[in-house]
């Protein structure tokens, strides 16, 4: 017993001064990056953050899952002088808000990214738009995720929901639906269920009339309505039966499907795209260590790898191509990207500008009209 | 040695003995003093002072002051009830300020703050912003103007006049759904947008009747664990104690697979045939959700002050009653009872105040009608924002727990609640 515990002091012993030869070898730079946690995290760590330390001895990245307090958190920070994080995981609109505010540095493209292995400057190797959402400059896309629709198939006979005046259809598809519970995205799909060309949602709800006829559409399956607020939520309440169609994000949905075997399926009629990337705090300590990991971690290898592990789609035309197989069960990933043709026929074209000057307003009146 | 007689008691080396008592109670006062100065600067740096911050925030308004500097001097020489638009040089001002703060990024600041009180401001000052470096010489206003139609509009202007103040009571009035209309008077938000009053009132009536659920629950089983023999009454404690180290979530999350429509509850009484298969009952996701958990998560704040006010009533006291003719229950009522006020009192406080502040659980079980203002304040604050609008709502949820705690006062007395 006696030997036992000497020999175990002395390997750590020995793995300390290995720790600290190897620490002091190169130069030690923790890079603190925050993400959203569970399966997303996950799959950055799989093909970011792993690789990127097995290139660079010296650097060690930690996961910091408070992305959900990201935008307040970011705030706290910069106004605190005060910065510890050194990447933020965000969604657009939450980046439009934080560079709005000038709490997120300004990027530009052709230096700090890695061009496509064509040769393809960055700048236009991103999809279209999605390095100015709303006009501002501070933001990485690193994927295309969708908020979009899943339905029991057990429940209905025969037709089963294929479009999105379905959702609203109580007497084709009677049970419960679960919705978010925000204006975003529900007063929208409210006016194309009610029969507004798509073109023409947001000038309508710009109009008091607009926004009341939305609130309609939503009155008449008000009472069979599951609010959620978390992205977890629809899923479970999904494969609970609690409801049998909900809105979702559709790499939560492809893991109740796909990873979890559940009898859900994809509707994916008026899906809308959000992006999802990364934003550099004003103040950071080190910047140059920072914009080293975006080169890599964006380039076009890279995002495509992420795609093994979750689906969602990566935000580069070069990178569509090398999306493969899913690392663990195997399947082809395309047919399961919002961005595949079959998946983005409808798609509706979300508009962060127009959200950034409404948000105020609406979130009163649609809770309000929730709380009625 | 010589000894002045003048009737003064003197110590041993000649002082007057009441300075020399003095001396030494003061320097025993700075003793303990000392003693609490280590907790009391750890509270001033991460509770007073971050609290107080929060709540300036509720009135400070320097964010357009501070990004628009010319402007807003220029514009306190114009009278926002003329009915004319302000003259040249502000215009001119504000054109300076816009160029620079869109240089240094500051701008979508401005336009973000006067967006909270009038739709649309976010994207006017983005856009003005983009284009205002063309504008180097006048006319100003015609070309501010040619910009965007809304700069030739007076509710723009009032508005900059109104929020270049460095304090601000507009979040106050949004906070209470009251807004500054085209006049600039204080008067109601249209019916479509009122809604905070209305969240104050649920949180308050919900909350009371959570605290009556928690005594009514909670006085049994603490007058059981007072009167049991300890054998049998550390287990119930135990019992009672077990859900208080389990995680919030954790229980939080058993309570919505307990009460879903297709959970073990309706499962149940499927089973035995009380509801139909279609007629299961919704249980949670709304204000019986919240109810439910929430006198579930905050019973122990009740049971334990109670137990331990009643564990101080000796059993002989009921005795006498008994002994002086009461029947059982007007004993209890009479003389029982009284005694445990402060016990109920304290309950009380302790259920009501963290049930009013409650976040997480409402959240989670509350659905669209079980949902409280702290719901609202967290979603200003990491959401939209809105952090004075959040700072006004939690001035105002304080002021109303200091209110309800002045009443207690007044009516109890916070000397007779005994928590523990």
């Amino acid at each position: 017993m006696k030997r036992l515990l000497t020999a175990t002091a002395l390997a750590t012993g020995v793995a300390f001064a290995g720790a600290a030869f190897t620490a002091g070898s190169a130069q030690a730079v923790d890079l603190t990056i925050v993400s959203w946690g569970g399966a997303y995290t996950a799959s950055q760590q799989k093909a970011y953050h792993d690789p990127y330390m097995a290139a660079n001895p010296g650097v060690t990245i930690i996961n910091d899952d408070n992305a959900a307090e990201g935008l307040a958190k970011v705030r706290a920070q910069v106004e605190s002088n005060n910065v510890t994080w050194d990447i933020v995981d965000m969604v657009a609109a939450d980046a439009i808000t934080a560079c709005d505010e000038g709490l997120i540095m300004e990027i530009d493209p052709d230096t700090w990214l890695e061009p496509a292995p064509d040769g393809t400057p960055a700048s236009e190797d991103f999809f279209a738009g999605t390095l100015t959402p709303g006009g501002t400059n501070c933001f990485i896309p690193q994927i295309v995720y969708s908020t979009t629709f899943g339905y029991r198939t057990d429940v209905f006979e025969g037709d089963q929901p294929s479009s999105i005046a379905d959702v609203f259809d109580l007497e084709k598809f009677p049970g419960k639906r679960s919705l978010e519970r925000r204006p975003i995205n529900n007063l929208e799909w409210a006016l194309l269920a009610d029969g507004v060309a798509p073109a023409d949602v947001y000038g309508m709800l710009s109009t008091d009339e607009g926004v009341a006829r939305a609130l309609a559409k939503l009155d008449t399956i008000k009472d069979q309505v599951v609010w959620w607020t978390k992205g977890a939520q629809p899923p479970q309440l999904l494969a609970d039966g609690e409801v049998v169609m909900a809105s979702a994000y559709n790499g939560r949905l492809f893991s109740a499907i796909a990873e979890k075997n559940q009898p859900i399926a994809m509707m994916w009629d008026r899906q809308i795209f959000d992006l999802d990337g990364w934003v550099v705090p004003v103040g950071v300590k080190d910047l140059e260590e920072v914009k080293k990991y975006l080169r890599f971690a964006t380039d076009t290898q890279r995002l495509a790898d992420q795609a093994k592990f979750i689906s969602y789609g990566p935000a580069r035309y070069s990178s569509a191509p090398l999306v493969g197989n899913h690392a663990d069960l195997g399947i082809d990933m395309k047919p399961h990207m919002p961005t595949d043709p079959n998946n983005a026929a409808t798609i509706f074209d979300f508009d962060y500008v127009w959200w950034a000057d409404h948000r105020a307003e609406l979130d009163e009146v649609f809770n309000t009209w929730l709380a009625k | 040695m010589t000894t002045v007689d003048d009737g003064v008691l003197r110590t041993a080396d000649g002082v007057p003995l009441k300075r020399s008592l003095r001396r030494a109670t003061a320097r025993r006062r700075t003793r303990t003093f000392m003693l609490v100065v280590p907790i009391l600067a750890f509270l001033m740096v991460t509770f007073v002072m971050p609290v107080a911050d929060m709540l300036f925030r509720s009135v400070d308004n320097q964010i357009v002051s501070s990004v628009l500097p010319r402007t807003t001097i220029a514009i306190q020489s114009w009278d926002p009830l003329s009915e004319a638009l302000p003259k040249e040089f502000v215009f001119e001002a504000l054109v300076l300020d816009i160029q620079e703060s869109f240089k240094d990024k500051t701008l979508g600041r401005a336009g973000r703050r006067l967006n909270f009180e009038k739709t649309g401001m976010t994207s006017l000052f983005r856009k003005t912003g983009r284009r205002a470096k063309l504008i180097t010489e006048p006319s100003y206003r015609d070309q501010l103007i040619a910009v965007d139609k809304r700069w030739g509009e007076l509710d723009t202007w009032k508005l900059i006049h109104r929020e270049s103040d460095a304090v601000t009571e507009s979040y106050f009035l949004s906070a209470v759904d009251l807004t500054f209309d085209e006049s600039g008077d204080v008067s109601w938000k249209v019916e479509e947008r009122r809604i905070y009053l209305f969240l104050f009132y649920r949180t308050l009536w919900m909350s009371a009747l959570i605290t009556v659920f928690c005594l009514l629950l909670g006085y049994p089983v603490a007058y059981l664990l007072a009167t049991l023999p300890t054998r049998h009454s550390n287990l119930l404690l135990i019992l009672v104690l077990l859900p208080f180290w389990t995680s919030l979530l954790v229980r939080t999350t058993a309570w919505i697979a307990l009460l879903q429509s297709e959970g073990v509850l309706n499962d149940l009484m499927v089973f035995i045939g009380v509801v139909s298969e279609d007629g299961r009952l919704q249980l949670i996701h709304n204000k019986i959700g919240t109810f439910v958990a929430m006198t579930h998560i905050l019973l122990p704040f009740m049971i334990l002050p109670l137990y331990s006010v009643m564990k101080t009533i000796p059993p002989s006291y009921m005795r006498a009653a008994r002994s002086l003719g009461a029947p059982p229950f007007l004993g209890f009522l009479k003389v029982y009872m009284p005694n445990t006020v402060p016990g109920i009192g304290a309950g009380c406080i302790l259920v009501f105040i963290l049930s009013i502040g409650y976040y997480i659980t409402p959240a989670l079980v509350g659905g669209q009608t079980g949902t409280f203002i702290s719901n609202f304040i967290a979603l200003h604050i990491s959401e939209t924002l809105n952090w004075g609008l959040a700072a006004a709502l939690g001035v105002i949820l304080l002021a109303v727990v200091l209110f309800l705690y002045f009443l207690y006062d007044r009516i109890v007395g916070v000397a007779n609640m005994k928590l523990g």
